[in-house]
């Protein structure tokens, strides 16, 4: 990680109220979107967001690019505190943090011309004349549509070019970071590949930073440095990628890697897998301690008492877990507590394999 | 549900105060506006002016004038300028013949509506629908004083099969009161039969291309209760809060225009009337009559929408 | 065409189905010349892209796309009954009776203004001539069969009352209800979140041995594939473009785009490629197909001959099952999938413009 990171989280609250009364509205109770999420992001890095629906990553990037108001918690960019920034202070922060969004259908008005749409920001952002054009149709060709092609509509793409339209936009006023809303996951197999190989060229050519929002863990190993694993507002892992794959420390983690269908029939039947049972619970009144105690296998008494903190083991692999799997008992005595915990968390170590009652962490492997 | 009432309670007294503030404003501000020097006559001396002037209240200041009025309103016995008549009374005298014909033309407009629209929805893209369209678009665009004018020449003068116009109270005769009614209720409804029938249309078929339609053909049950059960109650539910709120609005003096050709003695014609003449007291009455059926059959049909989609809740 | 296999448990069999819609801008060749067949028990998997034709050849064998402007050629028979060219009536009675369909999405394709318990009785009292009361004991059953807490009380709520995997529950206790013969799933864990999707695969996969319905799984996740499926049937631009056991198409596929899918997968299982290989180009238009194979226009191994149309055959004689729609030999194929150690399909020279 460089010196100044290019992004800083820090203990970012986003809640929703829920508002009733007779006459005057009183807040009765919060959705709690994001409780106390932690993150930072270097410069040209892909840090990826996972999670299932309900979980918060979506809010959590909004939250970021500042469409929605954090509760509470700061949002750094650059150095810069922008949690609480006016409009006026944005502006500057909104040209370098872009944002592609999921349904390249639904963000991309119907009636205006791709070059319309494309030159939209620029635009806004003080470029004149013909040189819009002429950037609008290298932006074009960048993205691998063809520049010919800018008097047309949205509707006369397909939707992987669609969504080309959408990175194009994003990239039309040189940003530092993009915020991706599952770019890929609307789109046709054969053509996620291509969407996903684009997004790896232009972050070599142009040195971009990456939030990828997805809502499995087999795309975005292909683009990420690190991964952070949301479940119910907070994150309960985060490690350099190909670490979460081949030493996933969370129970939800391994779940989550363990529910994914391989496309190897051999291998399919040959696996042995931790199912997750049951839904994600209310996020207005989520459980206490451990959020994920209610679908745990290993949870115990501990797990509905005391907030876990983020652990932080060897090679900066992050989990919020009382019963780790995958881990030695030395490696838990050589943890520390992350600076990234939630406030709230508590303050122990993990506990040794010995206490959990037959718990042995090669039980429930990834694969196994 | 006690927030729901109470919300809309309170809505309704700040539209109500609302609506009445504006019309009353909008009468002071009119040029030759003067009750008083319309009441005194045309060879009135300025004395006599200023002596109505006094007696009338007309000199108080403006908020004193609402408030003399709104108290009179509410009290009952709100007089009209020009014919000093009690203005309830005249009101409700005129009510019966209003809602005879907004609930029949209500009915018939609902129903055509509905049924044209379906046909059309069903036949989409065939002659039948084609037919249908170019008569729905006649229909909107033909004006309710040409369509009654025509229609009373013809069907009326000429051959007539329609009495000339009037009212008969349904208490007197209730197959006069149909006899009288039957052309203004056609007349009335020719407009919304139209745009309901076009609503509906476009409904009917955005529903048919809904995921749960294909479920319900997928069940194997007949193509009747699935148009029955699954499209059009699913498409009735939009339909439901426009035909209130258009229900409302003629039954508040939208109807003025049917009403005066066909000379019914309404409460639009009431108020058509007393525009004319300038006359605030009626005219505030019926706009906040119409303003007091808007806001209660908005709220009635919120609690039936509330009862056709569950989805829904009632919050005011 | 295709290959022998013992009637007795021969449920359905489709030959050479093809549908085609009249649009404004001109035919559209949803489905061009396909034959399949589903015995008892066994999941087949049609898998494609979108506008490949999977979904049209399901709702085809239900009526379901049935319309002035829609066109249907060839025979689908379910049990020796043909079902393209049934009337209306005979329709309804396999309809929800001997076909059941599950659908992609759960969040629409239920009535949202119904009780979930009304929707399964509307189903039930279809086809059976049950009270009220009858069929809803047997919804309370089915609920209860496929996992659904509370069943009894959750029959009174409505569709927005419940989560997406409980919705799809509902979808697949009403498909059960009248215990059909044939399964349809199109899509049906697509719109739900991974832990969910391996419960309700598990659930599918255990009716199926339970009752020994036929199951056609129409999809685009390979993976899904390989954790239920029996046979594949690959589709591309209207046509089976490849059909084998899990197996032959998982660990010997013949055809150039079955090799494209696989290779463009982002998979969990394997370290990550320093890029993925992605099938340059866009699938081909309905309205006017390449001549030949539909696939050429994307194919690096396109040669001379793939302008004339391919035909569905066994191209190896070790493997009657297995059929596909190449031209190129067996032994160069086996050659050519081979991309960086693993099968996947080599970059097409020259500009493809996406």
């Amino acid at each position: 990680m460089t010196a100044a990171p290019l992004l800083e989280v820090e203990h970012l609250q986003l809640y929703f109220p829920i508002r009733r009364g007779v006459i005057v509205d009183r807040t009765i109770g919060h959705v709690h979107a994001v409780d106390d999420v932690s993150l930072s992001l270097g410069e040209g890095e892909t840090l990826g967001i996972v999670g299932e629906s309900g979980c918060g990553k979506t809010t959590l990037s909004r939250a970021i690019v500042r469409l929605l108001e954090p509760t509470g918690g700061a949002i750094r960019f650059r150095g810069r505190e922008i949690t609480r920034a006016g409009r006026r202070e944005l502006a500057p922060v909104r040209r370098e943090l872009q944002m592609v969004f999921q349904d390249p259908q639904a963000s991309l008005n119907p009636r205006k011309r791709v070059g319309q749409i494309v030159g939209a920001p620029l635009v806004l952002h003080g470029v004149k004349g013909a040189a819009v054009e002429r950037r609008v149709r290298e932006l074009l060709g960048r993205v691998g549509l063809n520049p010919e092609h800018v008097n047309r509509f949205p509707h006369e793409f397909s939707g992987g070019q669609r969504q080309r339209i959408g990175i194009a936009r994003a990239l039309a006023v040189e940003p530092k970071l993009m915020m991706l809303d599952e770019p890929v996951s609307a789109l046709d197999v054969s053509i996620q590949a291509q969407v996903i190989n684009l997004l790896d060229d232009l972050q070599d050519e142009f040195g971009l930073a990456y939030v990828f929002v997805a809502h499995d863990l087999s795309v975005v190993r292909h683009v990420s440095d690190r991964i952070a694993v949301m479940y119910l507002g907070k994150i309960v892992e985060s490690s350099p990628a190909e670490e979460l794959y081949t030493k996933p420390i969370h129970p939800y983690t391994v779940g989550l890697l363990g529910a994914i269908p391989i496309p190897d029939p051999r291998q399919n039947r040959a696996r042995r897998r931790l199912v997750v049972a049951g839904e994600p619970p209310n996020p207005i009144e989520p459980p206490s301690g451990c959020r994920f105690r209610t679908r745990c296998p290993r949870a115990t008494d501990v797990c509905a008492a005391v907030e876990p903190q983020l652990t932080e083991y060897a090679g900066g692999h992050v989990a919020a877990c009382h019963h780790p799997l995958n881990v030695t008992d030395a490696e838990i005595a050589a943890a520390r507590r992350s600076p990234l915990s939630p406030l709230s968390s508590g303050d122990q170590l993990p506990q040794p394999h010995a206490s959990l009652p037959g718990g042995d962490a090669a039980e429930v492997a990834a694969e196994g | 549900m006690a927030r729901f009432v109470v919300r809309r309670l309170l809505s309704m007294v700040l539209v109500l105060f609302a609506i009445s503030i504006l019309t009353f404003l909008i009468f002071q501000a009119i040029p030759n506006g003067d009750p008083a020097v319309r009441m005194a006559g045309r060879l009135a001396t300025p004395e006599q002016i200023a002596q109505i002037r006094q007696s009338w209240g007309f000199d108080d200041p403006i908020w004193q004038q609402y408030l003399t009025t709104m108290g009179k309103i509410f009290s009952g016995d709100v007089v009209s300028y020009t014919q000093q008549l009690n203005v309830l009374d005249q009101i409700k005298q005129a009510l019966p013949a209003t809602l005879s014909l907004s609930i029949g033309a209500g009915i018939i407009w609902l129903f055509f509506g509905v049924l044209f629209g379906l046909i059309s929805a069903i036949k989409a893209g065939r002659f039948t629908d084609r037919a249908l369209t170019v008569l729905a678009l006649v229909g909107v665009s033909t004006p309710v004083f040409l369509l009654g004018a025509v229609a009373l020449y013809f069907l009326a003068f000429k051959l007539t099969i329609f009495p000339n116009g009037g009212y008969v109270p349904l208490t007197d005769d209730p197959v006069d009161w149909l006899y009288h009614l039957i052309l203004p209720w056609c007349v009335l409804s020719v407009l919304f039969i139209g745009v309901y029938s076009r609503v509906l249309r476009s409904n009917v078929l955005d529903t048919m291309s809904e995921d749960y339609v294909r479920t319900a053909r997928a069940k194997g049950i007949s193509e009747r209760r699935v148009m029955v059960r699954h499209v059009l109650r699913n498409s009735m539910i939009p339909i439901i809060s426009l035909w209130s709120l258009d229900f409302a609005a003629v039954i508040g003096g939208g109807a003025i225009l049917t009403e005066s050709v066909f000379n019914l003695q309404g409460v639009g014609q009431y108020a058509a009337d007393s525009i004319q003449q300038l006359d605030v007291p009626p005219v505030l009455v019926v706009v906040m009559l119409g303003a007091f059926a808007v806001v209660i059959l908005s709220a009635l049909t919120d609690v039936i929408f509330a009862f056709l989609d569950p989805r829904i809740r009632l919050t005011g | 065409m295709t290959p022998a296999m013992s009637d007795a448990e021969r449920l359905l069999d489709v030959d050479d189905l093809r549908v085609s819609f009249r649009t404004e801008e001109g035919v559209v060749h949803a489905v061009d010349g396909v034959s399949f067949h589903v015995d008892r028990g066994e999941v087949l998997a049609i898998v494609g892209e979108s506008g490949s034709g999977k979904t049209v050849t399901g709702m085809s064998l239900m009526g379901l796309n049935r319309s002035p402007n829609a066109t249907f050629r060839g025979r689908a028979t379910l049990k020796g009954r043909e079902l393209l060219s049934a009337s209306d009536a005979e329709l309804r009675r396999v309809r929800g009776g001997e076909i059941a369909m599950i659908f992609q999405d759960p969040m629409t394709a239920l009535n949202p203004v119904q009780r979930i318990g009304d929707q399964i009785v509307e189903q039930i009292r279809a086809h059976e001539p049950l009270s009220k009361a009858q069929a809803l004991d047997r919804s309370v059953e089915l609920m209860e069969r496929v996992g659904v807490p509370r069943a009894a009380e959750r029959l009174r709520s409505y569709p927005h009352e419940f989560s997406g995997g409980m919705r799809q529950r509902v979808m697949i206790a009403m498909a059960l209800s009248c215990s059909p013969e044939l399964l349809i799933a199109d899509e049906p864990t697509t719109a739900l979140d991974v832990t969910i999707q391996a419960q309700i695969l598990r659930e599918l996969d255990q009716l199926r041995r339970e009752t020994q319905a036929g199951v056609i799984l129409v999809t685009h996740d390979l993976g899904v594939v390989a954790e239920i499926a029996d046979r594949i049937a690959v589709m591309y631009g209207g046509r089976i473009v490849e059909q084998g056991t899990l197996d032959e198409l998982f660990y010997d596929p013949q055809h150039p785009y079955t090799w494209g899918l696989l290779g463009s997968i982002t998979r969990v299982d394997r370290d990550r490629p320093g890029r993925l290989p992605a099938i340059a180009g866009l699938p081909p238009s309905l309205l006017a197909p390449p001549s030949g194979c539909h696939f050429r226009p994307r194919c690096p191994h396109e040669f001379d001959k793939c302008v004339q149309r391919p035909e569905l055959e066994v191209r190896d004689p070790a493997q009657p099952d297995h059929c596909d729609r190449c031209w190129l030999a067996v032994e160069d194929k086996r050659r050519l999938r081979v991309v960086d150690g693993e099968i996947g399909l080599a970059a097409k020279q020259g500009k493809v413009v996406a």
